[in-house]
């Protein structure tokens, strides 16, 4: 396949980005997206040129780093996967693929099309945990039975692996897909009940403080969401928050 | 004081020589230790030189050479051997005054198997709640071993300072483990206990390691599954609200905890909420896209790392009373693995090029079910899980012409009779079938695919199908639910259901990588490099060997000897984070509560963050022409070819020669572009490469020096005449840990030998 590449370059976070053109022969329909550029990369750098700064590492789904814009939609055309689970057959031969980082207030770009989503980072740390201390001796794992449907719900939530496509694909920037995962997880297990209101308050609090925008129930964040979080999440979310506003 | 000569190789007395014999030239390093002792490293250069051709006195003036022109090729030769020894210098630069390894000791404490664990708790120093505020820890990386240890030690009151290449510690590779996690809860009443755990562990490691590590191991696990349950990790459960267990390989038990087929993702988001809430009072401080580059050792302790920080490229100097590495495998030296791809080995063996010893590096596992590699592109390969096996069976065609037709594309794999089919680990391991461990189902494969009856393009690959459970599983919900058992269309979809309940992530990715639909037509999969054994040698406080450096989770070699079994490397990660070193680190530290914060402006730090510069300097500024992608895969392809699922002597010396020619072409011919003070993703991997280009090395000599076939080190010299491995305990009983040389082939084994008091030595047989 022959392709042509319009890719976002920008050298740091200070300095302005442009789309650079390129183009790319030989490109097998059994090649993952990551793949492809990887052989772009190799013929930048045969060029002597600085090679296309992207995010990834694991390559099969799972750790969230990768994160591109691909044709106007986070993770590229396919749904319910990832960037590197992308693969070129989904392309024709001939075909303009555009480019670009993830975009959002709160995502700066360090380069290139690699962004800091750290502030997902310090959402969790302000109250995506359960405080338990590390002893040896908590209570036995079975001791408190589980109702497997929200065993089930929990662990769907908590499938969500933090890449941001919700953010990125939503026009108003909103992380609510992401938080509502977090808080109904707990929210869904007899564990994370206990600190459930302090929880939810301070998750929403920071999100606001990180400059992620508000939820007007697109629903664009669920059919871009590689693992298929459900907007119901964000509906418990809201029930969550109600409920612990009206507890305060 | 160091010095590099060079001198003739002489072999007997040099009166016995007359002047008209061919002797090879050598280059000689030579290096005065502090205690009085000296080190003399010879290598040969492959030219041979005349005893008359020789001038010994050759430096003592500008125009004389080692070889004398009366040599008709004199100018060539002594080219040749200046070049060597400019290599050989490279090698050295860094050299520091070697410390003969004194303490080399395991440490295991006294007293009965299932009393050492408690017994060292209650003997172990402890610190003080108000001391450890006053100390300061480095973790590098933030996987299940990492992230745990940080979560925990900071709880204890220890200030944390943790350190990942990712954006996030939430990315480390320990994400993607799938199966599940082992725990000796016997919950199923099916006869487990720790005993059980630990004489499967035993077993499954083919007897190469530590009891007293595999039993505290075992111990352990149990605590790891409740610390879980309690952080809001949410494992698979039946109706009746209680946790679910399944089976893996090499087992007879079902004692595997999961959550579906993403359970390395659930715990490490548990160890990762864990570490947040440190992190949110102020007792982690994170330092994400950070790469340590090098151990900083002040007097004779472990006291910093210097890293980079990937963003800018600025060189940091961190300091702490201790350094625990935590940084995983080092799977990406094959370059294709189940490994991320920013997976390495830098930061251990960094540590071990400053002394500490690295242990059996070439227990490598193999792990037998991942999508097989379909062109050069590609880039990584991707596991399949094993508990696939719990219900998948394994087999490749019984007649070679029809593998044929199936690889050509003429004929379906469900089109071929089931008389047709060699189920060949139901044929050969009755016992354990399709659930034997990973180096016997990996070599099983490997065989039928050298024998022909592989079933791709490329001859490497065996089907695994679940065909036959996707029925068993219909018919059951059939009759469960009153339904019609012989209406085939209905069972088959019944069926599918309940296994897409089961593995529908992992069916859903084999589809997106291959396109195919592994619910109609069975998967093709084929043995990949997944995880290493091999690792920095600790002790039983998991203390290498330079005292204050630590190595937990998969870094370490400590607990799954020559093979790893399934759902381990999840249990070992979190026990030595949860419950291993926080207990044992303290004994340690209590000597350093009067220190006071370590300064990062002693002279070791800074020479140390010199070297570093240097090295960055050199390869951003070499004017080759290969990228870094070029040597890494030629070093793979190198390992994988000689050192893989099966070794024979002359493969592995051709290896070790390969790799040392390999590694000056890539200091010759190295291009890094880009610049070295930003976002620079090719010097971060050209800075990881150089370091496998020397471990490669190491691991190559490990294979060599092991004359056994143990678990996944498979020497085709040493097998019985059913193919099975053969072990040596009267003379491999021993784990190999290695001191560094900056000529890696003459690095010293030291040897820690094995006792087995409580497991009696059997040949391992899964029939």
């Amino acid at each position: 396949m022959k392709l042509y590449l319009k890719i976002w370059r920008q050298k740091n976070s200070q300095s302005k980005g442009k789309i650079v053109d390129y183009e790319i022969d030989d490109i097998s329909p059994d090649m993952s997206f990551l793949e492809m550029m990887d052989v772009l990369n190799e013929k930048i750098i045969d060029e002597d040129g600085d090679p296309v700064a992207f995010d990834h590492d694991c390559r099969e789904g799972i750790c969230g780093s990768c994160s591109m814009f691909i044709n106007g939609e986070p993770h590229g055309p396919d749904k319910l996967i990832t960037t590197c689970q992308l693969h070129m057959r989904r392309f024709k031969d001939g075909d303009t693929i555009y480019i670009e980082p993830f975009r959002a207030k709160a995502f700066p770009i360090i380069k290139d099309l690699v962004v800091d989503r750290t502030a997902f980072d310090r959402i969790q740390q302000s109250g995506g945990f359960i405080s338990i201390n590390t002893s040896g001796n908590t209570l036995d794992a079975n001791t408190i039975p589980i109702e497997k449907e929200n065993a089930d719900k929990a662990f769907d939530a908590a499938t969500c692996i933090g890449c941001g496509a919700c953010v990125a694909s939503c026009k108003n920037s909103s992380a609510m897909l992401f938080v509502s995962a977090k808080v109904s997880q707990f929210s869904l297990l007899p564990q994370g009940k206990v600190e459930a209101t302090d929880r939810v308050l301070n998750m929403v609090n920071q999100m606001d403080e990180e400059g992620f925008g508000n939820c007007t129930n697109t629903g664009a964040c669920h059919v871009e969401c590689p693992k298929g979080i459900s907007l119901d999440y964000i509906a418990k979310l809201n029930r969550e928050y109600v409920k612990a506003n009206l507890k305060k | 004081m160091k010095k590099i000569t060079y001198s003739l190789n002489y072999r007997k007395p040099k009166e016995e020589y007359t002047e008209n014999c061919e002797l090879t030239v050598c280059v000689r390093y030579y290096q005065k230790l502090d205690d009085g002792k000296h080190k003399v490293v010879k290598k040969s250069t492959g030219v041979k030189c005349k005893l008359k051709d020789w001038d010994s006195d050759w430096h003592k003036a500008e125009n004389r050479h080692p070889i004398k022109s009366t040599d008709s090729n004199y100018l060539e030769k002594n080219r040749i051997i200046r070049n060597k020894s400019i290599d050989l210098h490279s090698f050295i630069k860094d050299l520091k005054p070697l410390k003969n390894i004194s303490s080399f000791n395991s440490k295991v404490p006294n007293g009965p198997l299932h009393l050492k664990w408690s017994n060292h708790k209650n003997d172990v120093r402890l610190v003080s709640p108000a001391n450890k505020r006053n100390i300061d820890i480095i973790v590098v990386g933030t996987g299940l071993a990492g992230g745990s240890a940080c979560a925990t030690l900071a709880e204890q009151g220890y200030n944390v300072k943790a350190f990942c290449f990712q954006d996030s510690s939430r990315r480390a590779h320990s994400i993607a483990a799938q199966g599940g996690i082992n725990a000796a809860k016997n919950y199923q009443g099916d006869g487990d206990s720790v005993y059980r755990l630990f004489y499967d562990t035993i077993k499954g490691g083919d007897y190469r390691s530590r009891e007293s590590n595999v039993y505290r191991l075992a111990e352990v696990s149990s605590s790891i599954i409740d610390q879980c349950v309690a952080q809001g990790v949410p494992f698979a459960r039946e109706y009746g609200g209680l946790l679910d267990n399944r089976s893996f390989g090499g087992v007879l038990v079902s004692r595997t905890f999961y959550a579906k087929g993403q359970t390395g993702q659930q715990l490490l988001l548990g160890a990762y909420s864990a570490m947040n809430r440190q992190v949110a009072r102020g007792k982690i401080e994170m330092f994400t896209r950070h790469e340590m580059m090098d151990i900083v050792v002040v007097e004779g302790k472990a006291r910093g790392i210097i890293t980079r920080n990937l963003i800018t490229g600025e060189i940091e100097k961190h300091s702490a009373h201790a350094v625990v590495l935590a940084s995983g495998g080092y799977g990406n030296l094959f370059y294709l693995s189940t490994n991320a791809m920013g997976s390495n080995v830098s930061a251990a063996w960094k540590v071990h090029k400053k002394g500490a010893l690295f242990a059996n590096p070439s227990f490598t596992q193999i792990h037998p079910t991942c999508i097989p590699v379909s062109g050069d592109y590609q880039s990584k390969l991707t596991l399949m899980s094993e508990s696939l096996r719990n219900d998948g069976r394994i087999w490749v065609p019984k007649k070679i012409e029809d593998a044929k037709k199936i690889s050509e594309g003429t004929l379906k794999p469900i089109d071929l009779n089931e008389e047709d089919r060699d189920y060949y680990l139901e044929r050969r391991y009755p016992a354990f079938g399709n659930l034997v461990p990973r180096d016997v189902a990996s070599r099983a494969a490997k065989e039928r695919c050298d024998a022909g009856y592989g079933v791709n393009k490329t001859g490497e690959a065996v089907f695994l199908d679940f065909s036959s459970a996707i029925i068993r599983y219909g018919k059951e919900k059939a009759l469960v639910k009153g339904l019609d058992t012989e209406d085939m269309d209905l069972v088959k979809s019944l069926g599918e259901g309940v296994i897409r309940a089961k593995y529908g992530n992992l069916f859903q990715m084999y589809e997106k990588i291959v396109d195919e639909n592994p619910y109609k037509t069975p998967m093709m999969i084929y043995p990949a490099v997944h995880y290493t054994m091999g690792g920095l040698w600790v002790d039983y406080n998991l203390m290498t060997t330079i005292p204050g450096c630590y190595a937990i989770g998969e870094a370490n070699f400590s607990d799954h000897g020559a093979n790893r079994l399934g759902a381990s490397a999840l249990m070992q990660g979190l026990a030595d984070g949860y419950f291993v070193l926080p207990n044992t680190i303290n004994d340690y530290l209590a000597d350093d509560i009067k220190t006071g914060p370590i300064p990062n402006d002693k002279p070791e730090f800074d020479e140390a963050k010199k070297n570093v510069e240097e090295k960055i300097e050199k390869l951003i500024s070499n004017k080759g022409s290969k990228s870094v992608d070029f040597f890494h895969k030629k070093l793979g392809k190198i390992i994988w070819n000689n050192c893989g699922m099966s070794r024979n002597e002359t493969d592995l010396k051709k290896a070790i020669k390969d790799i040392q020619n390999l590694r000056s072409d890539f200091y010759n011919n190295i291009k890094v572009t880009g610049d070295k003070n930003s976002f620079n993703e090719s010097l971060a991997k050209a800075l990881r490469v150089a370091d496998f280009m020397e471990l490669g090395e190491l691991f190559a000599v490990d294979a060599l020096n092991r004359n056994e076939s143990c678990g996944g080190h498979f020497r085709e010299e040493y097998q019985t005449k059913e193919g099975e491995a053969l072990r040596n305990d009267d003379d491999y009983r021993f784990v190999s840990a290695w001191e560094y040389n900056p000529i890696i082939e003459f690095s010293k084994l030291h040897k820690e030998h094995l006792d087995f008091e409580n497991v009696e030595l059997k040949s391992r047989s899964y029939k």
